[in-house]
Parts: C-alpha cells; sequence; structure tokens
C-alpha cells in the first residue's frame, strides 16, 4: 500500500448499497435461525433419549428397592434374593483394577508428555494406548483369560481386577498426558530457574497443576470400568454365593445383571432393574462428589 | 567491555530525553557477570551476536531494544533455562566469579540457585503462599521448621509483599492479584538468596500502580544482588538502571550509564531508538 492511497481517505470500490447490506444481513439472520433451530432439536433428541432411560431405570428399579437387596446374597428365584454379594465383588473389583491401573496409566502418561516426546518409542506407545482405549472390552476380557485364568486352573476376582485395571490404564494415560500438556511453559520454567530438578517439578509442581484433570480422567475410567461386563464374563465369571476371595470367582453387579435381566422369572428381572439402578446411581453420586470436592478447593 | 568501565566514571549528571527523567549516574562497580563473544542460536537461526556485555556487582543493568532483538534471549543464557529446549544453544563465555556460565559441565540446578530469574507473567506455582516461598529454599538447604518461617517471613518482607498477606500465607497463592503474584514471584526468588536476579519484563503484565511497587523493590533489592531487567519501557529502564545496554537485532549495539545512554547516546541507532523516531 502506497503512502498516498492510505492518507486521501477514499475508499476504492462502489458507494455502499443500503439496501444490500440489509438484504445480506436477512440473509444473515434467516441462516442463524435455521441453525440455532437445528441445534436445539439435536439437544432435544438427546436430552429426551438420556432422561428416557433415566426414568425407566428409576422407575422400574426403584419399585424393587428394599433392604433386603443390600443384606440378602443372591438366591434361587422366589427365595427372597438380594445382590449383596454383587455389589461387594463389583466395589472389590472396580477398587482394586483401579488401584493396579491408575499408577501405571499415570506414570505412562507422564513419561508420553515429560520425556517420550515425539520419540518413536513415544509414538508406539500412544498408539497402541489409543487402539487399548477403543478395543472391544471383550478382548481384553479374552486376553486376561489367556494370562490369568487358564494357567491358574481357574476363574478368579483378581483375574477380574486384572482385566478392568487393563481398561483403566489407557483412559488415565489418555488423560494425564493431555492434562500435562497444557501446563504453560512458563510454570515449569518458573520451578526449573529455582534451580529444581527435572523429577521434582513434574512431581512437586506439574502434578498439582494439573490435578483436576487427572483426577477427572480417573473418575471416567471408574465409572468406566463400573458398568463393564465383557471382560468380567471370562475372569471373574460370577459367583452365586457369598465370596471375597480374590482367588475364587466374583460375583459383580454388570455380570448379574446380564444373568438376571435375560430370565424367566419375576424377581431376578426385577433385581437386575435395581443392580442397574445401583451402578448409576453409584457412578453419579462418585463424580458429583468428585466434583464438589475439587470445586471446593480451588 | 572497556567502554563500560570507562565511561562509568566520566559522566556525573543527570538530566531529561524527550520528557523521560534519568536517574544520577553514580560509578559502575566491577562486573558480576563478564558475558565475552556470546552467540546464541534457535536451530541455524543466530539470535544473539558476538554479545560483549558486564553486569556490574550489585547494580541494576536495564536492557532495552525492539521486540526479537535478543534481550530476553541473554537473560535465558545467564540461568542456562534454553537447555530445556533441544535445538537451542550458545557459545562464548559468560563468567560469573571465575566459572564459565555456558561451560557443559556446569551443575545447572547449582547455577540456578545462584541466579534467579522473574518472568513477564506472574507464575505462582499452584500451592500456598508459604509453600511457593519454601519450595525453592527446599531444593537447596535443610531448615527447621522456625528457620523456614523465618525465611518465609524474611523474604516476603523483603518483597514487599509481608504486610499485605501475613495473615494468609497458609491459603493458595491464586488468590493474589497480578501485582501481588509478581511480587510472590521476586521473594520466591530471593527466598532462595541468589547473587543475581534476572527480570524479564516483569511489569509488563501489571497495572502503574503494582509497576511502581515492583520498581521501588528493585531499587531497594540491589543493595544485596546484582540485577539484570529487559524492559520494553524506556522509563522503567531510565528509573531503575544504572547501566542500560541497547540491542538491535541480535547485536548490542550500546552500553552505557543509563544517563549518558538516554542524553547522550553514541550510536545514531541508539539515539533513533531512545528518541521514539523507530521500534
Amino acid at each position: 500500500m502506497s503512502a498516498s492511497t492510505s492518507t486521501s481517505g477514499a475508499i476504492p470500490g462502489p458507494a455502499k448499497d443500503q439496501t444490500v447490506a440489509r438484504a445480506l444481513g436477512r440473509r444473515r439472520h434467516r441462516t442463524n435461525l435455521i441453525v440455532k433451530t437445528l441445534c436445539v432439536i439435536a439437544t432435544a433428541i438427546g436430552l429426551l433419549l438420556l432422561a428416557s432411560i433415566l426414568l425407566t431405570l428409576l422407575w422400574n428399579g426403584a419399585a424393587g428397592l428394599s433392604l433386603t437387596v443390600f443384606t440378602n446374597t443372591t438366591r434361587p428365584p422366589g427365595s427372597n434374593g438380594g445382590l449383596l454379594n454383587a455389589i461387594v465383588g463389583t466395589l472389590i473389583q472396580t477398587g482394586i483394577g483401579t488401584l493396579i491401573g491408575t499408577p501405571i496409566g499415570l506414570m505412562v502418561g507422564t513419561y508420553l508428555a515429560e520425556y517420550g516426546g515425539h520419540s518413536p518409542l513415544a509414538n508406539a506407545v500412544r498408539f497402541v494406548s489409543d487402539v487399548l482405549l477403543s478395543a472391544p472390552s471383550i478382548l481384553i476380557g479374552l486376553f486376561i483369560y489367556q494370562l490369568a485364568v487358564e494357567p491358574f486352573g481357574g476363574f478368579s476376582g483378581i483375574a477380574g481386577c486384572l482385566a478392568l485395571a487393563v481398561l483403566v490404564i489407557p483412559i488415565v494415560v489418555r488423560t494425564t498426558e493431555d492434562m500435562l500438556r497444557l501446563i504453560s511453559p512458563s510454570l515449569r520454567e518458573a520451578a526449573v530457574g529455582l534451580g529444581a530438578p527435572k523429577w521434582k517439578v513434574i512431581v512437586l509442581i506439574c502434578y498439582r497443576a494439573a490435578k483436576d484433570g487427572i483426577m477427572t480422567g480417573i473418575l471416567l475410567a471408574i465409572a468406566r470400568i463400573a458398568g463393564e461386563t465383557a471382560p468380567l464374563l471370562f475372569t471373574s465369571l460370577g459367583n452365586l454365593n457369598w465370596s471375597v476371595s480374590l482367588g475364587a470367582p466374583m460375583a459383580s453387579l454388570p455380570v448379574t445383571i446380564y444373568q438376571y435381566a435375560g430370565s424367566a422369572f419375576e424377581d431376578w428381572v426385577q433385581l437386575a432393574w435395581v443392580g442397574a439402578l445401583l451402578i448409576t446411581v453409584g457412578v453419579l453420586a462418585l463424580n458429583v462428589a468428585a466434583r464438589f470436592a475439587l470445586r471446593g478447593r480451588s | 567491555m572497556s567502554t563500560t568501565m570507562s565511561s562509568g566514571q566520566q559522566e556525573q549528571r543527570s538530566g531529561f530525553a524527550g520528557g523521560v527523567q534519568v536517574r544520577a549516574a553514580t560509578g559502575i562497580n566491577e562486573p558480576k557477570i563478564s558475558i565475552e563473544e556470546v552467540d546464541f542460536f534457535y536451530g541455524d537461526h543466530r539470535a544473539l551476536k558476538s554479545i560483549n556485555l558486564e553486569l556490574p556487582d550489585r547494580q541494576v543493568t536495564g536492557m532495552i531494544g525492539p521486540s526479537g532483538c535478543g534481550k530476553s534471549t541473554l537473560l535465558r543464557v545467564l540461568n542456562r533455562m534454553y537447555d530445556l529446549y533441544p535445538g537451542q544453544r550458545a557459545t562464548g563465555r559468560a563468567m560469573m566469579d571465575g566459572h564459565n556460565i555456558i561451560a557443559p559441565d556446569m551443575d545447572l540446578n547449582a547455577l540456578r540457585a545462584r541466579v534467579g530469574m522473574v518472568f513477564q507473567k506472574p507464575t505462582p506455582f499452584p500451592m500456598t503462599i508459604y509453600e511457593n516461598i519454601a519450595f525453592g529454599v527446599k531444593l537447596h538447604e535443610k531448615l527447621s521448621k522456625s528457620q523456614m518461617d523465618e525465611r518465609v517471613e524474611w523474604s516476603l518482607t523483603r518483597g514487599a509483599l509481608w504486610t499485605e498477606v501475613k495473615d494468609r500465607i497458609h491459603t493458595s497463592a491464586m488468590g493474589l492479584s497480578g501485582g501481588q503474584q509478581q511480587r510472590l514471584c521476586i521473594a520466591r526468588t530471593i527466598a532462595v538468596r541468589p547473587e543475581v536476579i534476572l527480570l524479564d519484563e516483569p511489569t509488563s503484565a501489571l497495572d502503574p500502580i503494582s509497576t511502581l511497587k515492583i520498581e521501588e523493590l528493585i531499587d531497594e533489592l540491589k543493595h544485596d544482588f546484582t540485577i539484570a531487567i529487559v524492559t520494553h519501557n524506556m522509563q522503567q529502564a531510565a528509573r531503575c538502571a544504572d547501566q542500560v545496554a541497547f540491542f538491535y537485532l541480535g547485536e548490542m549495539v550500546e552500553v552505557a550509564p543509563a544517563a549518558q545512554l538516554f542524553t547522550a547516546p553514541k550510536e545514531k541507532r541508539t539515539q533513533d531508538y531512545v528518541t521514539g523516531r523507530f521500534g
């Protein structure tokens, strides 16, 4: 741009036509209205489906809710059975699965974000982790079956824990890496500038700064494995009797739901509804509680 | 190198340059750090070209120049911050107490304890005010609880923040205002008891009142620390610095006592920049 045109003040091109400007404005308004309507409809469909699922679950589940659900173990049809062994089994397997999978996922995610960069090894690990993230969970069950069921001669609770841990790992890997990468370089430089070695920067500064995000990832992982059925079918199998031994087959809510929901007995179907409601409410409560705790601190 | 020393003795006047008040020139002290023939490379790009500069002991060196001229790069050489990034390297010598900072066998964590840095944007750690200060101290010293309490109070006092936060040092540092956060970062740097403090545009994200507080702080701190401050604000350089270095396109064009650089620069490029003709 030469100095003469920029200072003369005349704008090149034809003069502004107000009717064209108004027509363009109307068209913009129309387009906006159409897109907005489509968005609202899409949101409504999603919300309706979700509300319908939750309401049906609440309606059918609440009907069968009673104290015996929590005090009695699974029993033959018609003998006032509960879900105690399944509830405890799910708590144990989800808990141990999370405890095994989280540290591994955390360390792998840290390696990818802080040390691996884009080296061939890091890229390979990232690729495998992403494949694992979307792998059908029944494959994970079969994998653990080969590894921890067949060699030891039987289904066991610990095999179920391992299968769930394998599911936890890629979720925690992804969120840990993403959250660590979001930390601004200036925060790292500030810590490094005080003379902190790299591992202290990661453990004392980066983990703290990324805590909320990493916690969210772990919660997502718990929510995911709490409702998994397929990986447990080949590992902990399910157990109609009371058992908390990790060496023996162990009951779980999802597997019990799977077995009961398709049965011909009315009280079993009813218990399946209750089980589904319990998992949903449990995961929801965990999320709400965690969100509340995280917000309370920051 | 020699220009710094000789010109330091001659100018003993204060004056105005384009409405800028300039501090009266005092003598320039013996160098704490001598930068000799330093080149810096971002990959193949040569960002610093044969820099020679001395940072006088317990005085303030201001570094001015247009964006991208290499001021911040030079600061990042002095605490080897560039080591974090592969592809960045420096050559030449930066001598501090007889040791070359740029030498490959330099103990980086020990160096950074001696050469502290404060950044453009306040960078409080996500922890309490107390823990922010204690973090750096714990890296280099073993102190008892009472000794640490004492150190935290001392550094917050030196950082001109103690009276404002003494009732809430165990609350999160993220709740402080921007200006307070920056003073916390300065206090955190002082707490490690460095010998040199590098300030990389420490007030560019702050309001005028906070800026004033930081400038007063710099004036106070130079009795104990050697300070280098990068700034885009020439008034700030004039107010704070004992000597000012002008950088342009990766070169150190001129260094002189502040009064001289702003009132009677030797180089045409310096004159054009300080009078606002370009940059």
